[in-house]
């Protein structure tokens, strides 16, 4: 009797490990993704996330031929929640690598988190100077740009107009005084006005009224978020909009430009990405995205896209063993996949080397206020910090 | 800087002004009348301009859009008064803060379920569109409009408050609640009342500042903050004190922003002058509120209790 | 005949049980080998920490402050500026930290104690205001992005990158803090705080300088929440600007409201019901047909609004504090 129960033990046993084998090799690639969800800026982290999962469905629910889950979570744009959620993802749910990232604050924090579990992160929006420069790791992959070139651009392009004096606005914070200084290093010409407008300032009625008055040959903003759509808007409620070239960087997003509607057209700013570039692999996400969210793509879209796209890359490469973490890394390094921006390779800081355009607001063919390219003043673009970063 | 240039500066500070001054009319009658400190008012302002833009965009009526505007927030206000407000007059100042601050959060998500969480499109009406030139510098029309508006409407408020017997309800109440109820007053109605005007202008201030700026959730908050510290600088109860400490915030606010760097670049290089004058006037209006407090503890045209 | 049992009140039961909640989480989480809960129960504890010291002001001495995110912001940055500058002792970030709050607390503290009612509500928000300008626009501090501290604060013989570790380092703090409030509010100064509260002019007119004793305890207040900001810049190894928001403010004195003001376990029980519902909502999957288990998610700050608003209409005095105190039954 005992001798027939050790046997059926054991037959149970061998049968439970084909079975647990079996459903191994069917176990799903667990990502997590972690970004705003809510309050005001969850526009942003929802265009990421929704981006991913079209890539998703497009698989059939899988990347690079793999079957994956997708497990999110919300930061709060809180740090220290973006610490606890993504312990949480990691340690409990125990995802092979974290995507998303849409604010800086919440992008060190869990970044932090993730690089001491030897957690690979494919941030899809925000970082921080230091991730590209001396604080740079092997586990951190940024899809998106880093913001010097993406305000350089706008630079280059006013000297390439011509344009001999500038009015400059933006916020009173560290990253309004930044840009504003970025711009300033790469512009050649003068500056007429420079405007640091207090945080909490929605009115900026004064500022233009005097911009009105120096009559610049251009005007170069940072506002972004709900301060852009104000700042627009009443720019052209002023009449300038036909008068002086207004240069808006993060004011004409694609989250913005529903609100904005045709207060907008005629502006400039400066992306890494349109929805009219001409590429296979873009015409088909813009096509597929609008037919399944009722919306343009925006260019967090895009980059939560293509970092979808990099994973699927990588887990292909890797067939599948993304805990051989050398090899995933080498695949996510390789870049091997068809970019919606056209060409994409990273730097040896893990950003991205790329093309930076300048963007024009116009209506589309299908009468929609949206954005085109217009022109590519900086190609291959190396950010400043990478110089600093101890990696090949 | 010329003298049109300031003349104009002090135009957007009287329309701001005008904006704020809606909102604290209303809110300190609340405060004063039923001694209740309501801090959902933002939120108030916030549906107003909800209400009118979705309106406005579904129809492409101002008329229906002003009317959804006022109508929404007063609904809405209504109903609040009947289901949680009228629970906690006698409550502690506190739990009234801390309820009105549970309706901040639902409301905000509301909009947010409703409208999606970005910023909504919003339009100035047709008619209203362009700038007159004034001084040679463009004004916008739709600015003028406001401050006509907001000026009509204050006109209003005081006749009112000083030539209705409405009006001396609210000041008798304003000035000594109990002793109204005692002389057989239906002070629930009042009550009613009170809190149906106030978020009625609250909602005319959030569809009038829709146009102008960005409609999306979490809008009514810095402005509530402004408007506490209208309330607290003219005198709670006092709709004479919401009237001149709404203007007084806004020429200051405006003001600061704009001549403060040029007062410091006097003495200061321009980058400097400009980030430290920024710096001080985001904080210009907290100063001046602390110094008439320091002075006038009750504020500047403070209610007289009888 | 004399009953002299004892029944333990609910009051007693409920303090005792989550008090042993507190120490035994780690042992659980070891056992299941999910440390990300030690994470989360630090950060409840951190929040109870902060809103017990608000507790002190607002549920003790009546001060309604809307600006104490405050002192959890100089707590905070404390750490982060001097682990910028290359002082990674905690105890020294801390003296500095603690240091700056009282400073701040004994300037501001008058002015605001100089008003009542709406006028010092106003006022607390305005000068937590100020410091979030400040901080958002000083360069070298990170500003609207935040300052990362390279490492964990130091304290001799303690190995504080060890979440166990640093977990009951912030356990031993709110301890700390707890039993001194309960053994405070006993004695004379808690009793005259209290007094003052209740009823302020009465105890005006006993003869007692009044202003001394609330700046003391407002002063008290603002030193607890700079311990937590402490604590909390650490557990995240960040400092930001988003600590110092009026929302945060508003979510400590719902934590103190909601669980009990003026009783010493009230403000535990307040962070611990709120923490819980927004950690239970962000996630749950309640099995409602169709899309409405996601709006749950996504929306689960709604859900806590109502839950705000009906419990202050239906508790009346905090979700501890409507319970029974007192062991005896007669």
């Amino acid at each position: 009797m005992k001798r027939l129960h050790k046997v059926l033990g054991g037959l149970g046993m061998a049968a439970a490990a084909l079975a647990t084998s079996a459903a191994l090799a069917q176990d799903p690639i667990r990502i997590g993704f972690v970004g705003e969800l809510s309050g005001p800026q969850a526009a942003l982290g929802q265009d990421q996330y929704d981006a991913l999962m079209l890539l998703v469905e497009q698989g059939g629910g899988k990347l690079g031929g793999y079957p994956v889950e997708i497990l999110r979570e919300d930061s709060q744009l809180k740090p220290e929640v973006a610490v606890q959620v993504t312990q949480k993802l990691i340690e409990k749910e125990k995802v092979s690598m974290i995507t998303g990232l849409t604010f800086t604050p919440t992008a060190v924090a869990a970044s932090k988190v993730a690089i001491a579990n030897k957690t690979f992160v494919i941030g899809s929006n925000g970082s921080s100077n230091n991730m590209a420069g001396e604080g740079c790791s092997p586990y951190v992959f940024i899809v998106s740009w880093q913001p010097v070139p993406h305000v350089a651009v706008l630079a280059k392009y006013a000297n390439e107009q011509g344009y001999k004096r500038i009015s400059l606005m933006a916020p009173n914070y560290v990253t309004g005084k930044s840009f504003l200084s970025i711009f300033k290093e790469h512009f050649k010409g003068k500056i007429a006005d420079e405007f640091y407008t207090p945080m909490s300032q929605q009115d900026f009625s004064s500022e233009i009224l005097q911009i009105a008055a120096s009559k610049p040959d251009a005007v170069f903003v940072f506002y972004p978020g709900g301060l852009g759509i104000n700042f627009v808007r009443q720019y052209r409620q002023a009449g300038l909009g036909d008068k002086i070239p207004l240069m808006a960087h993060g004011s004409l997003d694609g989250t913005n430009l529903p609100a904005l509607g045709d207060a907008a057209l005629g502006f400039i700013t400066g992306s890494i990405w349109a929805p009219d570039m001409d590429n296979a692999a873009n015409r088909q996400f813009v096509e597929q995205f609008e037919k399944k969210y009722h919306r343009i793509p925006t260019m967090m879209a895009a980059q939560g896209y293509d970092a979808g796209q990099l994973i699927a890359s990588a887990i292909a490469k890797v067939k599948g063993n993304v805990n051989d973490k050398e090899a995933f890394h080498a695949a996510l390094k390789a870049a091997d996949f068809p970019s919606v921006r056209g060409k994409f390779r990273f730097g040896n800081n893990q950003f991205p080397i790329q093309d930076f355009h300048v963007i024009k607001i116009v209506r589309d063919a299908k009468g929609r206020v949206n954005q085109t390219v217009i022109a590519t003043p900086l190609k291959d673009a190396v950010d400043p910090f990478a110089a600093q970063c101890s990696m090949q | 800087m010329s003298l049109s240039l300031v003349i104009l500066q002090l135009m957007n500070g009287l329309q701001f002004g005008v904006l704020l001054f809606l909102l604290s009319a209303g809110l300190t009658l609340v405060l004063g009348i039923m001694n209740f400190v309501n801090l959902m008012h933002g939120s108030l302002f916030m549906l107003g301009a909800y209400f009118s833009a979705a309106v406005l965009g579904a129809t492409g009526s101002f008329a229906q859009a002003i009317a959804a505007g006022v109508l929404g927030t007063l609904a809405v206000g209504l109903i609040l008064e009947r289901l949680v407000f009228r629970k906690l007059y006698a409550r502690d100042h506190m739990y009234q803060v801390l309820a009105t601050i549970g309706l901040i959060l639902f409301f905000n998500e509301a909009v947010r379920v409703i409208w999606g969480s970005g910023s909504i499109s919003t339009a100035v009406p047709e008619f209203l569109r362009g700038a007159v030139a004034i001084f040679g510098l463009p004004y916008p029309v739709y600015r003028f409009a406001i401050i006509v508006a907001g000026l009509l409407v204050g006109l209003g408020l005081y006749l009112l408050i000083h030539r209705t017997r409405v009006g001396i309800l609210i000041r008798a109440g304003a000035s000594n609640a109990a002793m109204i109820a005692a002389l057989g007053i239906n002070i629930r109605l009042l009550n009613t009342a009170v809190i149906g005007l106030g978020a009625a202008l609250a909602g005319l201030a959030g569809l009038m500042a829709a146009p102008i700026s960005s409609v999306q959730s979490g809008m009514g908050e810095p402005i509530l903050i402004m408007t506490l510290v209208v309330i607290v600088t003219g005198g709670i109860g006092s709709v004479r004190g919401a009237f001149y400490g709404a203007l007084i915030v806004g020429l200051v606010d405006t003001t600061g922003r704009v001549f403060l760097p040029v007062l410091l670049r006097s003495f200061m290089e321009p980058l400097k002058a400009q980030t430290l004058g920024a710096a001080v006037a985001s904080v210009l209006i907290y100063l001046v509120m602390a110094a008439v407090l320091a002075l006038k503890p009750q504020g500047l045209f403070p209610v007289r209790h009888g | 005949m004399v009953n002299n049992t004892y029944y333990p009140s609910a009051r007693s039961v409920v303090s005792v049980v989550l008090l042993l909640g507190f120490l035994l989480v780690p042992f659980v989480a070891g056992m299941t080998g999910e440390g990300y809960y030690i994470t989360f129960t630090t950060r409840v504890m951190i929040m109870a920490l902060a809103a017990s010291g608000l507790n002190i002001a607002l549920g003790y001495g009546g001060m309604i402050s809307l600006g104490h995110a405050l002192y959890l912001g100089i707590g905070a940055y404390a750490a982060g500026i001097c682990a910028f500058h290359g002082i990674h002792n905690g105890w020294a970030q801390l003296a500095i930290g603690l240091a700056a709050g009282g400073a701040v607390a004994c300037v501001i503290g008058p002015i605001c104690l100089r008003t009542s009612g709406m006028a010092f509500i106003m006022i607390t928000l305005a000068f937590a205001q100020m410091l979030y300008f400040l901080i958002v626009t000083l360069d070298d501090y990170g500003g609207d992005d935040g300052l990362s501290l390279t490492a964990r604060s130091t304290l001799p013989g303690l190995d504080v990158n060890n979440s166990t570790v640093f977990y009951y380092i912030a356990f031993a703090a709110l301890m700390l803090t707890l039993f001194f409030t309960a053994r405070m509010m006993n004695a004379r100064f808690g009793r005259l705080i209290q007094g003052c509260k209740s009823n302020h002019r009465r105890m005006v007119t006993l003869g007692f300088a009044t202003l001394r004793y609330r700046l003391a305890a407002y002063v008290l207040s603002a030193l607890v929440c700079v311990v937590a900001g402490f604590l909390l810049a650490n557990l995240v190894r960040f400092a930001s600007p988003s600590y110092l928001t009026w929302m945060v403010s508003g979510e400590l004195m719902v934590m103190v409201i909601l669980g009990g003001m003026g009783t010493v376990m009230g403000p535990v029980v307040g962070a611990v019901v709120i923490l819980l519902i927004e950690e239970i909502f962000s996630n749950v999957s309640l099995g409602l047909p169709g899309n409405l288990d996601s709006l749950v998610n996504n929306h689960w700050t709604a859900i806590l609004g109502v839950f705000i608003v009906i419990a202050t209409m239906s508790v009346k005095r905090g979700i501890y504090g409507s319970l029974p105190a007192g062991g005896r039954k007669p």
